[in-house]
C-alpha cells in the first residue's frame, strides 16, 4: 500500500438548505493519479475549494499530506498547486507576466523550477507576449497549469481542467498529466467528461454530494452487471423510444450514432431483432458488446 | 517585502494597461477643476429684476438706476402694472420685483418716510437670502444720501454718523474660486481613491484571481499592502497635478506649508483606500461595490462643508460629521493653502485622520479573508 497523501473522513459540507458534500470518505496514494467524476452540481469544485482551504468543511477531517486543512492551512497553500475550473489567471497580464506573478507570490522563480514546467511551457513560450485573454482555450488551460506548477508543488487539484477545450487538447493535456505522475506529482482531478475516466488510476464517481463508488477503471468494467448490446436502424429516435418498451429491458441510451440497450439478464438477440422489424425498423443491426467506462457509470448513476 | 514590490508593479502594470486610466487620472482633475470651480458658484451676478415704478418722479428713477448701476442687477423690464411684473417672474424671466407706490416722492418730502415694495423669488432660499441683502444695501445706501441732500449743514453736524469698513480676510477679494479649488481638489482624490481601491479588489473576485491568490502562501498583509500603495501613490500624484493646475488656472494662494498638506493628504488617502477595501470585501461584484461607494460618497460630499457651511447644519448633523473623512480633510486644505495654518492649528483634524484611519483599516483587514 503506498503512502496516504490526501486522507477524507465523513467530510461534510453544507451550504443552508443544499448538502453540498454528504458524509465523504476517501483516501488518495501519493504519486496517484485520481479521478472525480460525475455532474454538474455532484460537489466535486466544494470539495476541491476544501482541499485547497479556500472552504471550511462542516464536519469530518481532511488532511493533505497529512496536514490538516484546517489548522495546518499554511502549509497546504505552500506545497499544493490548483487550477480552478474557471480561468483566474490575469487577462490583461502576458503570459510571461502571469507566470513571474506566480512564481513570485509563492517566493520561488520560474528559472528555479523551470524543468517541471518545461514541457508545458514551450508549448506556449512563442506567445509569451500576449495577453493572457487573448490565448485560446487549450492554450490558457497550459499556462494555468504552468502556474499551478510554478512553485513545484507535491500535489495538484484540478477542477475541470478540460472543459471547453477541444478534443486534441483534451488528449494532449492528458498527456500531460501522465508525465507529472511520473515526477512523482498527486494528482486529484474532476472532470464531467466519463471517457477521461478510463485515464486515472482510480476514480470516484461523485454524484448528489456522495461518492457512489470508488475503483479503477478497469475494475469499473470488470464489476458492469449487466448485458449490453448495441442496436443501430434507420431512425434512431424512434428507436430509442420503442425499445423501451421492449419486455425485459433494463435501460436504454444514446451513444453516438447508436442506442446501447442493457438487461439485467440474458437476452434473445434474434427475438429483439425480429421485434424491431415488426415494428417497422429498417436495416436494424445488433451486436453484443463489452460495456466502456460510460456505460458503467450511466449504470451507476442510474442505480 | 520582494513579494509587495512585485505586486505593486503588477498593479501599475495592470492601471496603466487600462485604456480608460490614464485619461481618469489626467483629464478628470482638469476638467472638474475648470467645470465645477467655475459653476458651482453662489456669487449671484445679473439679478434680472422687473421696476413697477409707479411714481414715476425724480425720486423713484434716481432709486431706479442705482439699481441699473450696481454690477449685480440688470433691469430686465419696467412696466406699471404689477400683475404683468408678477406674471414675468412666474415664467422665470426675472428675479426679482421693486415696486414703487404712486406718490412715492410726495410722502417722502411730505412726511420724510415713504415705502417700496421688494418681491423676491425664492425658491432657492440662499439666492433669495443674497439678494434681499444686496437689495437692502443699496437702498440704504440710496436712504443715505437722501438725507445727506436734504439735511442743512448745522443738522449734519449733529448726526452722529458710524461707519463701517470691511476687511475681508483670507479672501480679499471674495473671490469664490479661492474657496472652492482646495474642496474640489479633495473631492477629486476621493473619488478616484475610494473607486479605484473598491473596484479593484472586487474586480479580482468577479474575474476568479482572487482564488488564485488566495491558494497561494502570500501573507493578507502583503496582498493588501501591495493593492493599496498603488492607489495612494496615484492618488498623492493626483493631488500634486491637481494643485499645479489649480495654481495655473486659477492662481490659487498656498499660503502654509506644502509639505504640511501632502502630509495630511497620505493619512487622508490611507482612510479612503482602506474605506474602499472595506467596501470591497463586503461586495460581491463591481456593481455592488459602485452603489455601495456612492452611497458613501454622496453623503461624505454633500456633509463635507465643500458646498454648505457645516457650521449651518442642525447640531445632530454636526455631531454625525465627525465621522466624516472628508469634512477634515477639506477643512485642512482650505485652512493651510488659505489661512496659512501651522500643524498646531490642525492638528485636531490631523489626528482624527490618524484615529479613522487605524480603525478602518483595522475593520478591513479583519473582514477580509482568505477563506470563504
Amino acid at each position: 500500500m503506498h503512502p496516504v497523501s490526501v486522507r477524507v473522513d465523513n467530510l461534510t459540507k453544507r451550504f443552508s438548505e443544499t448538502v453540498a458534500l454528504d458524509d465523504i470518505t476517501f483516501h488518495v496514494g501519493k504519486g496517484e493519479l485520481f479521478g472525480f467524476i460525475g455532474p454538474d452540481g455532484a460537489g466535486k469544485t466544494t470539495l476541491f475549494r476544501i482541499l485547497t482551504t479556500l472552504l471550511l468543511p462542516d464536519r469530518g477531517t481532511c488532511t493533505v499530506e497529512g496536514c490538516d486543512v484546517v489548522k495546518d492551512y499554511k502549509r497546504i497553500r505552500n506545497m499544493s498547486g490548483y487550477m480552478p475550473g474557471r480561468f483566474s489567471l490575469y487577462q490583461d497580464l502576458t503570459v510571461e507576466e502571469n507566470l513571474n506573478f506566480f512564481a513570485t507570490i509563492f517566493g520561488t522563480t520560474v528559472h528555479e523550477n523551470y524543468d517541471l514546467i518545461k514541457d508545458i511551457y514551450q508549448q506556449i513560450e512563442p506567445f509569451k507576449d500576449r495577453k493572457a485573454g487573448k490565448l485560446s482555450g487549450g492554450m490558457k488551460q497550459k499556462l494555468a497549469l504552468s502556474c499551478a506548477l510554478i512553485h513545484k508543488p507535491e500535489i495538484l487539484f484540478l477542477d475541470e481542467p478540460t472543459t471547453g477545450v477541444d478534443a486534441v487538447s483534451r488528449l494532449e493535456f492528458w498527456e500531460m498529466l501522465k508525465r507529472l505522475k511520473e515526477a512523482g506529482i498527486t494528482i486529484l482531478v474532476s472532470t464531467p467528461y466519463m471517457d477521461e475516466a478510463s485515464l486515472c488510476d482510480r476514480v470516484a464517481l461523485m454524484q448528489n454530494g456522495r461518492i457512489m463508488s470508488i475503483s479503477t477503471p478497469l475494475e469499473v468494467i470488470r464489476n458492469y452487471p449487466l448485458t449490453l448490446y448495441s442496436v443501430k436502424a434507420g431512425d434512431i429516435y424512434q428507436l430509442l423510444g420503442e425499445l423501451r418498451n421492449y419486455p425485459g429491458v433494463h435501460s436504454v441510451y444514446a451513444f453516438g450514432q447508436s442506442a446501447h440497450v442493457a438487461f439485467k439478464g440474458p437476452a434473445n438477440q434474434a427475438d429483439l431483432a425480429a421485434w424491431l422489424k415488426a415494428k417497422n425498423h429498417q436495416s436494424v443491426e445488433i451486436t453484443p458488446i463489452e460495456a466502456n467506462i460510460e456505460d458503467c457509470f450511466m449504470e451507476l448513476m442510474t442505480a | 517585502m520582494k513579494t509587495i514590490l512585485y505586486i505593486i508593479q503588477k498593479e501599475f502594470l495592470q492601471v496603466f494597461r487600462n485604456k480608460s486610466m490614464l485619461p481618469i487620472i489626467f483629464v478628470v482633475p482638469i476638467v472638474q477643476l475648470v467645470i465645477l470651480v467655475n459653476a458651482a458658484t453662489f456669487e449671484m451676478k445679473h439679478i434680472r429684476i422687473s421696476v413697477v415704478d409707479l411714481d414715476l418722479s425724480g425720486t423713484s428713477r434716481k432709486l431706479t438706476s442705482k439699481f441699473q448701476g450696481s454690477p449685480f442687477y440688470q433691469v430686465q423690464s419696467t412696466s406699471f402694472s404689477y400683475r404683468e411684473a408678477e406674471d414675468e417672474m412666474k415664467q422665470g424671466k426675472v428675479d426679482m420685483i421693486l415696486q414703487i407706490p404712486a406718490g412715492f416722492e410726495k410722502r417722502l418730502v411730505k412726511e420724510s418716510h415713504a415705502k417700496v415694495q421688494f418681491v423676491v423669488n425664492a425658491i432657492n432660499g440662499q439666492t433669495a437670502g443674497l439678494v434681499n441683502a444686496y437689495s437692502t444695501m443699496i437702498l440704504f445706501d440710496y436712504n443715505r444720501e437722501l438725507v445727506m441732500e436734504n439735511a442743512n449743514p448745522a443738522q449734519m453736524a449733529g448726526l452722529r454718523n458710524i461707519q463701517t469698513d470691511y476687511s475681508y480676510w483670507y479672501n480679499p477679494k471674495l473671490n469664490y474660486k479661492t474657496y472652492m479649488v482646495p474642496g474640489i481638489l479633495v473631492l477629486l482624490i476621493t473619488i478616484i481613491g475610494l473607486l479605484l481601491s473598491g473596484m479593484n479588489i472586487v474586480r479580482e473576485k468577479e474575474i476568479g484571481t482572487i482564488e488564485q491568490i488566495n491558494v497561494t502562501p502570500i501573507k493578507k498583509i502583503q496582498f493588501i499592502a501591495g493593492k493599496l500603495i498603488p492607489f495612494w501613490i496615484i492618488g498623492l500624484f493626483e493631488l500634486a497635478f491637481g494643485l499645479t493646475v489649480g495654481k495655473l488656472l486659477f492662481n490659487i494662494p498656498m499660503e502654509g506649508s506644502l509639505g504640511l498638506i501632502f502630509m495630511s493628504a497620505s493619512v487622508y488617502l490611507f482612510v479612503i483606500l482602506s474605506f474602499g477595501l472595506l467596501i470591497s470585501t463586503i461586495t460581491n461584484t463591481q456593481q455592488q461595490a459602485m452603489l455601495v461607494s456612492f452611497f458613501f460618497m454622496v453623503v461624505f460630499i454633500l456633509m463635507s462643508g465643500l458646498f454648505t457651511a457645516i457650521e449651518s447644519m442642525p447640531e445632530w448633523a454636526q455631531n454625525l460629521d465627525r465621522l466624516n473623512p472628508v469634512m477634515y480633510f477639506i477643512k485642512i486644505m482650505r485652512m493651510v493653502l488659505l489661512k496659512g495654518s501651522t500643524f498646531a492649528d490642525i492638528s485636531h483634524h490631523f489626528w482624527s485622520l490618524v484615529i479613522y484611519a487605524v480603525v478602518i483599516i483595522s475593520i478591513a483587514i479583519r473582514r477580509y479573508r482568505k477563506v470563504a
